[in-house]
């Protein structure tokens, strides 16, 4: 579709509109992907993303049973719903995925995401950012005359605003882990 | 009881487990071990080919006509590449077929060894699965697994990479009731309430249409004999895509021919104007359906598919059924009984009426005039001269390959060996090699354009060597007859590199390695030259030259819907939009 420039759910410029009857709405969700934990299983769901031209938001992995073998990964990806039923069918074909679950539609569920921020600055800036911090509950995890470095964890929309109000205080760097979620009890 | 036994010895004994009888292959330096452990052996007959990409398309040659998967050994690096198109064409039909490939040692795995490649990694999109074994122990297990995954749900190619320090170990061997049974098990029976819904849409539709597929053949000789139990029964008209050919038999009283951009003029308007479609384990496909939105409007579409994947991809579905074919047929056969046989015959009726007059357009009418055999008159006398014997037939990709589907007819499935999704040429010669290898004692004709023959053209030497009597019908227009047509309606006849000025003499050719070459450019020479094919006891290339220009109708132009095919030569002037033009 990119080669051709056609937009994504257009109809107008091709006959190989490839989605007519389905919305056009792009919507996000969260995936949890339970997988053997083997070599190059992370490949093989990145290289689908990739070969069928899907979208990652964000992606994070990691065992979650040392002993059963089995990685969680959490995908935050982005499309319409049929791209999004094609997405979650595509990777339940993988031979060592043994559960795919979105988290979107599977009633409620919560997100969190850890950053940490490098902030540099002195002065009412540095107070500043530390007063800031504390309102988000952020945690100093190190700090030099000139810097911090603060840990926040929450919704990615919150690591957003924080970043966004460290900006013009001296934020230097920052490192994010991506989503990790759970259904609700 | 666990045996040990070096990993080279376990290959053999796993394959012997598995019931392997034939591996297609080509020796190396990374599988030597297993090399010569197939030497001290008579049960497993190795057949050498004289490429790798030959070696899996044997395979999947072997693998379509039996039902049973192929098996390819070959070594690291180049061999393991050279079998990539292979596993790609597998992928793309559904084809089981299990390679093992050498590799450099584990210790010298990420060196840039000599003859190392990345294979799992460059074969990991083009497989079901693959596996890198690093542990002689685990290499019985792996192999059964890979058995297993190739053959459950979607078949497809898995490969199993084997350095050449495991093949040298000592390790347990584990037989294939004792390997460690895989989580993959995928779905095979269908959702009652939906095979329900699709019985009750049956009982009403005033024109509904089977559209099967290659799913049809890969569930098996049963699914073919429960989908003819069902249309017979029913009445219902049925379709099919080029994978799915023989499922229902071509001389069927309810078969309307097969669909899509080079299908028949009834089966295409059937799809179009139906209001109840049926697929049974096809997909959609780019050169079924067509332009999307004008994609058969007023129907109302069952899928019964064994992937999730496959259901709701490009079309909506109005009752999926994800299972088997066999199975979810069974049940439908059931329910419908149960619920009294029900259709609606006063439509079928009106419905066969119109599809009988679609049939008067008699779409595939030719006409033999002049000195060049037309390509349509060598296959109609092909299939006029062969279809009495035990027959099977392969193709290589473009003009000759629906020429091959429109004019032969194919009454059983596994008798029809084509590479449908990838589009493969050189495809057909190995595969021909396999369905032989299968199946001594049948006539197996691989139909080729000359262009795609030579692409495979050194497995002669296989056939040679191994006394197959494949028949290579090469229709020879000393074009690349699908580009040159492509160019002609697409690019303003500016034929750019679709045809060679250095054709070999195919006579000579096949001279050369030994086998028999039969020339023939007159029709009146055309029977005889066939007969002459057929009666030779051993491989023949017959060159028939045939009408250069000639191009391959129907078709559904790109970009266009169903009902607006080409039919013949006056119907071509602009018929493609420059739209159309971007698509393949």
């Amino acid at each position: 579709m990119s080669a051709l420039k056609i937009k994504k759910g257009s109809n107008k410029h091709s006959a190989y509109n490839l989605r007519p009857n389905f919305s056009d709405v792009i919507e996000r969700h969260t995936l949890a992907v339970i997988v053997e934990n083997e070599p190059g299983v992370l490949a093989r769901v990145i290289g689908l993303f990739s070969g069928r031209g899907y979208n990652i938001d964000s992606l994070t992995v990691a065992e979650i049973d040392h002993e059963g073998h089995r990685s969680r990964i959490t995908i935050v990806t982005t499309g319409t719903p049929q791209v999004i039923e094609q997405i979650k069918t595509q990777l339940g074909r993988i031979v060592p995925v043994y559960e795919v679950h979105d988290l979107t539609v599977e009633g409620r569920s919560v997100e969190r995401e850890l950053a940490l921020l490098k902030v540099e600055g002195d002065g009412e800036k540095r107070v500043e950012a530390l007063r800031l911090a504390d309102i988000f509950r952020a945690n100093v995890v190190d700090s030099t005359l000139g810097s911090f470095v603060f840990e926040i964890t929450g919704t990615p929309d919150k690591i957003d605003a924080f970043a966004d109000l460290m900006r013009p205080l001296g934020l230097s760097e920052i490192a994010r882990t991506g989503v990790a979620a759970l259904p609700r009890g | 009881m666990t045996r040990q036994m070096t990993g080279a010895k376990m290959v053999v004994q796993a394959l012997k487990d598995q019931g392997v009888d034939v591996v297609f292959g080509y020796p190396g330096g990374a599988v030597l071990p297993i090399y010569d452990e197939i030497f001290q052996q008579n049960d497993i007959r190795h057949i050498l080919v004289r490429h790798e990409q030959g070696a899996v398309h044997a395979a999947e040659g072997y693998a379509r006509s039996t039902g049973r998967p192929g098996v390819v050994l070959v070594t690291s690096g180049p061999g393991a590449t050279n079998a990539v198109t292979g596993l790609t064409d597998a992928l793309m039909d559904s084809i089981p077929i299990v390679v093992l490939t050498g590799q450099v040692p584990t210790f010298m795995i990420g060196s840039d060894a000599f003859q190392e490649a990345d294979t799992v990694g460059i074969t990991r999109p083009c497989t079901k699965h693959n596996w890198l074994v690093k542990e002689t122990d685990r290499l019985s297990g792996t192999i059964h697994e890979a058995f297993h995954v190739a053959t459950s749900g979607r078949p497809g190619p898995v490969l199993v990479d084997i350095p050449k320090d495991v093949q040298f170990a000592n390790g347990a061997y584990v037989g294939p009731t004792q390997a460690r049974t895989s989580h993959y098990q995928p779905q095979v029976k269908g959702d009652m309430d939906e095979i329900t819904e699709l019985v009750a849409a049956i009982e009403t539709a005033k024109r509904p249409v089977f559209y099967t597929g290659g799913g049809v053949i890969n569930s098996g000789t049963a699914a073919s004999q429960l989908l003819r139990e069902l249309v017979d029964a029913t009445g219902i008209p049925i379709t099919s895509t080029l994978m799915g050919l023989g499922a229902y038999p071509a001389s069927g009283k309810h078969w309307i021919g097969m669909l899509g951009m080079h299908g028949l003029y009834e089966a295409n308007m059937a799809m179009h104007d139906c209001d109840l479609m049926i697929n049974i384990g096809a997909r959609f496909d780019d050169r079924i359906t067509g332009r999307l939105d004008a994609f058969s409007p007023g129907s109302k579409k069952a899928h019964i598919d064994i992937d999730p994947s496959s259901i709701n991809k490009v079309i909506k579905t109005d009752i999926p059924i994800v299972g088997d074919v066999a199975h979810v047929l069974e049940d439908l056969l059931k329910v419908w009984k149960s619920r009294g046989r029900k259709t609606n015959a006063e439509g079928l009726q009106k419905w066969w009426t119109g599809i009988e007059e679609w049939k008067k357009v008699d779409c595939l009418a030719f006409k033999q005039t002049g000195k060049a055999i037309k390509p349509q008159h060598a296959l109609a006398r092909l299939e006029a001269l062969t279809k009495d014997h035990d027959r099977y037939i392969c193709t290589e990709v473009g003009q000759h390959q629906m020429w091959a589907a429109q004019y032969l007819n194919f009454n059983d499935p596994n008798r029809w060996m084509t590479s449908g999704g990838l589009g493969t040429m050189g495809y057909g010669f190995p595969a021909s090699i396999g369905v032989q290898m299968a199946h001594p004692g049948s006539l197996v004709i691989n139909v080729a354009g000359e262009a795609s023959w030579l692409m495979n053209m050194q497995e002669m030497g296989t056939a040679v060597q191994f006394r197959l009597p494949v028949k290579q019908f090469i229709l020879n227009n000393e074009r690349l007859g699908m580009v040159r047509q492509w160019q002609e309606l697409l690019h303003g006849e500016r034929y750019s590199h679709s045809w060679s000025e250095a054709l070999p003499d195919f006579v000579k050719l096949a001279e050369a390695f030994g086998a028999k070459g039969i020339l023939c450019k007159d029709p009146a020479d055309l029977d005889d030259a066939i007969m002459e094919m057929i009666n030779h006891d051993g491989p023949v290339i017959m060159d028939c030259l045939v009408e250069k220009h000639e191009n391959c109708f129907p078709m559904i132009p790109s970009g266009e819907p169903h009902n607006k095919m080409l039919l013949g030569e006056a119907s071509t002037k602009d018929a493609i939009g420059s739209k159309g033009a971007v698509m393949v």
